[in-house]
């Protein structure tokens, strides 16, 4: 056993503000433990960010839990650790290296620590959490379940949880099981007990304290996605299953048997899970085309396989709401892990001159105020929209502001005739006949009207009739108008934010989605650690508003963060705002861990620093948390693209 | 086009029991190929929809990718059609389905667009058993890239441009018949005796309705040689059974002989009146039509009729118990819980 070292470090010592990371083995219950324990602290008051890494696998290999708990309101992963609970010997090593000197390594005690875990500079925390539960239960599943719980009571006992809610927790979660209450009680007083007995106190702590954000939930993104399409009035869902986002159709299927039944009990939603993507997006576009609003939810290898079917709605100009819950690409890549390299992919998915529109939501309660303007886009635009998160907005649960609807908003249905308008028109009903001059024609429902407003929707070139045409100047014609709409597009999807600055600094930082909250923490810090004042620009939508040009024009250096290696939203900057757009700095982390504000502080950092370096695109690991072994840091300038 | 419709209309032609003609029934002129089995497969279902008197803005067309696939714009010009992607009907069909139960869903198809490319949707749209009839209109070959064979090529047949088939044939019936269709039917586009009958039994069929039509190409596939031309369907053809749609309040007609005769009634009205040319065969039982199918092609007969018949299963709106109003006519009264209950969700959250 190790002695705990006097002498260590104390820069570790902290109040409301760390980062634990529990390890352990997939399939043996923790995350479920991991989850309470968030909680706990979520209830003291604390802002807190749980990151759970997981494999592709359903038992046994490594998996992570990271938890930061920090009072300032800073939500994003930080970056570095100060806590392990070190429990899978698989990945003690890396475990091990990457704590921070000063940190605190717990482990189980009951087999002596493999002499290759030593390191001078950190303190030890032994406890035999396995003899433990040997010793108080019986049943060999409980005793692997409630080990879990032990090492949380090892926590609650040093950072100073309070006890009562940690058991509030577990009456809301197993009341109905009265004896699961009291052993997991019991596990958390043994190895409280014990932790009072045998371990030093520790320079980590947590104190109950007001939140910053006012009555914030806790609650993953694809929840809030699911939500935001129960309320748009989403209908119909096809889907294939596909890590991240099953647990968005799962959360959908969930609360439409909650909510949405008839007096008789019968539904008013149909949930269909397809035989394959195209078949999913099929369903989905075939719904939309019917009148229904229809979603579907998948991952890179499904917008891939979606292509065709997302031209058609491009062409065809057919409502549909697509959910992009990027994973690690190319192929099957990461498939557990998170990355926002989906967007090229999507923006232009299919052959031909197809764009879409996608969106952005940068917080889990804008995923679902985005979600659901989405069904009103799909169809005031009749295009299929893309929402885009990632396997960390989607799957992990986040601190944020409450979900809101506005009493009494209505659908926006778009420019659709019922057989009361198709009884009153006078001319020609024509369905790509472009009256108002923005691009967006009026569409009918099959079955609406017995003489007038039929149609024939087809992915081949017509007129604006849409009877069947091979002429050049009909498919033309056809084609800038339907830019026109995507001008339109751009007027109608939501605006970026400021959400740093006030637009008068020198320095830019351009950031969407998942890459938001870090940072957020990263420009804040640096304009207090450092006094450089940085102007946040929060993407949330393409095509890009008119606001997005203008702040890469009016900032003389402009960076933007991105979880991928080629800078995607970068090209698409290039591609749409042409020169203002040409020399920003891409800041991209893409080894299939959340995004750090260490990293992004550490970036911009470098370039203020060393504004001669050549290259554009910089690819810094910034903490060793982000760090595999293998992979150390590698600051490899690419060529400047395009 | 190069085509234009004339406006006549005779004034001693039919009307139906809405009061409209056929006329009202059809749509645009046909560009296929002057002679072209699918073009006898509309005038089928312009026939039967228009015998059946149902609205004919009541209809949606859907199709893949293909010649086949062209006709839904020569059929029923009053309804919204939809001309899909390749070997992707299906799927259009299903979401369109659950979008609103209360249409007639017409789809088309070709062998190429639902044997090769679209053979992973047939299958799953059957297991569904999706409200609506598929009329797959079988030429033997790809017409519209200038003839290839396509899977349900017979071993042997010859296509004009001299090649000769050598690899299986799917039986897209028996294919049904095993994922558990409740209609297959295979008729010959030639026959319209057969053909409008069995549309209209497939249209009044609550769930998936699947006719097999030979349809031969005139252009690349109807030589002598080959087992899709129009002599070598009229000489191998042999009828299971005679069907009639009989529609409720009609009375059947006299000439079928007692015992010889099986009606079975249809949830949607009306019922199909049978009458059997093999003594041992049941529209029931999926057992002996397989054997009767596998005995035809072994004799190199090409079995016609209606194969199998179960009126009972229920389609994917009764296994989803889907409200009785269609999902797409909800509004926000139906379907938002509102802003007091979403407070309620978020303090489950807190």
């Amino acid at each position: 056993m190790v002695e705990i070292k006097a002498e260590a470090p104390g820069s570790l010592a902290a109040v409301n503000d760390f980062v634990i990371k529990f390890a352990t083995v997939n399939g043996s219950g923790s995350s479920s433990t991991n989850r309470l324990f968030t909680w706990a602290l979520f209830r003291m008051g604390l802002s807190v960010t749980p990151k759970n890494i997981f494999p592709s696998n359903i038992q046994g290999l490594p998996t992570w839990f990271e938890l930061r708990v920090n009072q300032r309101g800073f939500v994003g992963r930080r970056g570095g650790v100060d806590l392990v609970v070190g429990l899978n010997p698989q990945s003690a090593v890396q475990d091990l290296a990457e704590l921070s000197p000063g940190g605190y390594f717990l482990y189980d005690s009951t087999r002596p620590l493999n002499p290759a875990l030593h390191r001078d500079d950190i303190h030890y925390l032994p406890v035999p959490l396995t003899r433990i539960c040997a010793q108080e239960f019986s049943q060999s599943r409980q005793r692997q379940l409630l080990r879990n719980m032990c090492y949380v009571g090892v926590l609650v006992e040093l950072l100073g949880v309070e006890l009562d809610v940690m058991h509030g927790l577990l009456e809301e979660q197993f009341g109905h099981k009265p004896k699961l209450v009291q052993l997991n009680k019991r596990a958390l007083e043994l190895s409280g007990a014990y932790t009072r007995e045998h371990l030093p106190s520790i320079d980590l702590r947590v104190e109950r304290c007001e939140r910053s954000m006012e009555r914030a939930i806790l609650l993953d993104g694809n929840t809030a996605l699911a939500l935001g399409a129960i309320y748009a009035g989403a209908t119909v869902a096809a889907w294939y299953p596909i890590t991240p986002s099953t647990s968005l159709v799962e959360a959908f299927e969930r609360y439409a048997k909650r909510l949405r039944h008839d007096a008789s009990g019968a539904a008013h939603y149909a949930v269909v899970q397809a035989e394959d993507e195209l078949a999913a997006i099929g369903m989905v576009i075939g719904a939309g085309w019917n009148g229904a609003r229809a979603f579907t939810a998948t991952s890179g290898p499904g917008i891939s396989l979606m292509a065709e079917f997302l031209g058609l709605g491009y062409f065809a100009e057919l409502p549909a709401v697509i959910y992009d819950v990027q994973r690690v690409g190319p192929s099957t890549g990461l498939p557990t892990r998170t990355q926002q390299s989906d967007l090229l992919a999507a923006a232009y998915a299919s052959h031909g001159d197809t764009r879409h529109v996608l969106l952005l939501p940068g917080s889990v309660s804008e995923c679902f105020e985005l979600s659901a303007q989405a069904f009103d886009l799909a169809e005031q635009l009749q295009t299929p929209i893309i929402v885009m998160t990632d396997l960390d907005t989607g799957m992990n649960d986040h601190v944020s502001a409450p979900l809101q609807w506005q009493k009494g908003r209505r659908y926006e249905r778009g420019r659709l005739l019922d057989a009361a308008a198709l009884e009153q028109r006078e001319a020609r009903y024509g369905r790509y006949l472009d009256e108002e001059g923005d691009g967006i024609c009026a569409r009918t429902l099959p079955g609406t009207h017995p003489e007038k407003g039929a149609f024939f929707t087809r992915g081949t070139s017509r007129d604006s009739y849409a009877i069947y045409s091979e002429e050049g100047g009909h498919y033309a014609a056809n084609m800038d108008r339907l830019l026109r709409k995507w001008q339109r597009a751009a007027e109608l999807v939501p605006k970026p934010i400021l959400a740093h600055g006030d637009g008068t600094a020198a320095l830019g930082v351009l950031c969407y989605g998942s890459s938001v909250d870090s940072t957020l923490e990263a420009v804040q810090r640096i304009g207090e650690e450092q006094g450089i004042a940085i102007d946040m620009l929060r993407l949330r939508a393409f095509p890009f508003s008119a606001a997005v040009p203008e702040f890469c024009a009016s900032h003389s250096q402009l960076f933007i963060v991105e979880q991928n290696r080629d800078a995607q939203m970068r090209t698409l900057l290039v591609q749409e705002c042409g020169n203002t757009a040409m020399d920003i700095q891409a800041l991209c982390h893409y080894d299939g861990a959340p995004i750090t504000a260490t990293f992004i502080i550490n970036g911009i950092l470098a370039h203020t620093a060393h504004s001669d370096r050549d290259g554009d695109v910089e690819r810094i690991e910034g903490s060793p948390s982000s760090v595999s072994p293998g992979n150390k840091q590698s600051k490899q300038p690419t060529p400047a693209a395009l | 086009m190069s085509y234009i419709a004339p406006h006549f209309r005779h004034p001693d032609q039919a009307l139906n029991e809405l009061g409209l003609s056929r006329r009202d029934y059809e749509g645009a002129l046909s560009t296929l190929c002057a002679g072209c089995g699918h073009d006898s497969i509309s005038a089928a279902v312009v026939q039967a929809s228009f015998e059946l008197s149902l609205p004919p803005h009541r209809f949606a067309k859907i199709s893949g990718i293909g010649c086949s696939s062209k006709t839904p714009t020569y059929f029923l010009g009053r309804s919204h059609g939809f001309n899909s992607v390749h070997g992707r009907m299906p799927s259009i069909a299903s979401g369109a389905n659950l979008a609103n139960g209360d249409l007639h869903y017409v789809a088309v198809s070709g062998d190429g667009d639902t044997a090769s490319i679209g053979i992973g949707q047939f299958v799953h749209v059957i297991r569904r058993n999706i409200d609506m009839l598929y009329l797959l209109e079988n030429n033997g070959c790809y017409g519209l890239t200038k003839g290839q064979d396509s899977a349900t090529t017979d071993i042997g047949s010859k296509a004009k441009a001299g090649h000769e088939g050598f690899l299986p044939p799917i039986d897209l019936c028996a294919m049904a018949l095993q994922l558990g269709a409740g209609f297959v039917a295979r008729s010959f586009s030639g026959d319209k005796q057969q053909l409008v009958p069995l549309i209209k039994a497939a249209i009044k069929h609550r769930g998936f309705a699947f006719i097999d039509v030979i349809s031969p190409c005139v252009t690349f596939n109807n030589n002598a040689e080959s087992t899709k031309s129009y002599s070598h369907a009229r000489s191998a053809i042999h009828s299971a059974n005679v069907v009639d749609y009989v529609p409720e309040r009609a009375e059947i007609s006299a000439d079928y002989a007692p015992g010889d005769r099986l009606t079975v009634p249809l949830h949607n009205g009306g019922e199909v009146v049978l009458r059997k040319a093999d003594s041992d065969f049941q529209p029931g039982d999926a057992m002996a039509a397989l054997n009767a199918m596998q005995r035809a092609t072994a004799d190199g007969e090409i079995l016609t009729g209606l194969l199998y018949l179960d009126p009972d299963k229920p389609d994917l709106h009764s296994m989803l118990q889907t409200s009785t109003r269609h999902l797409a006519g909800l509004g926000e009264e139906e379907l938002c819980p509102g802003t007091a209950l979403l407070e309620q969700l978020n303090e489950e959250c807190r």
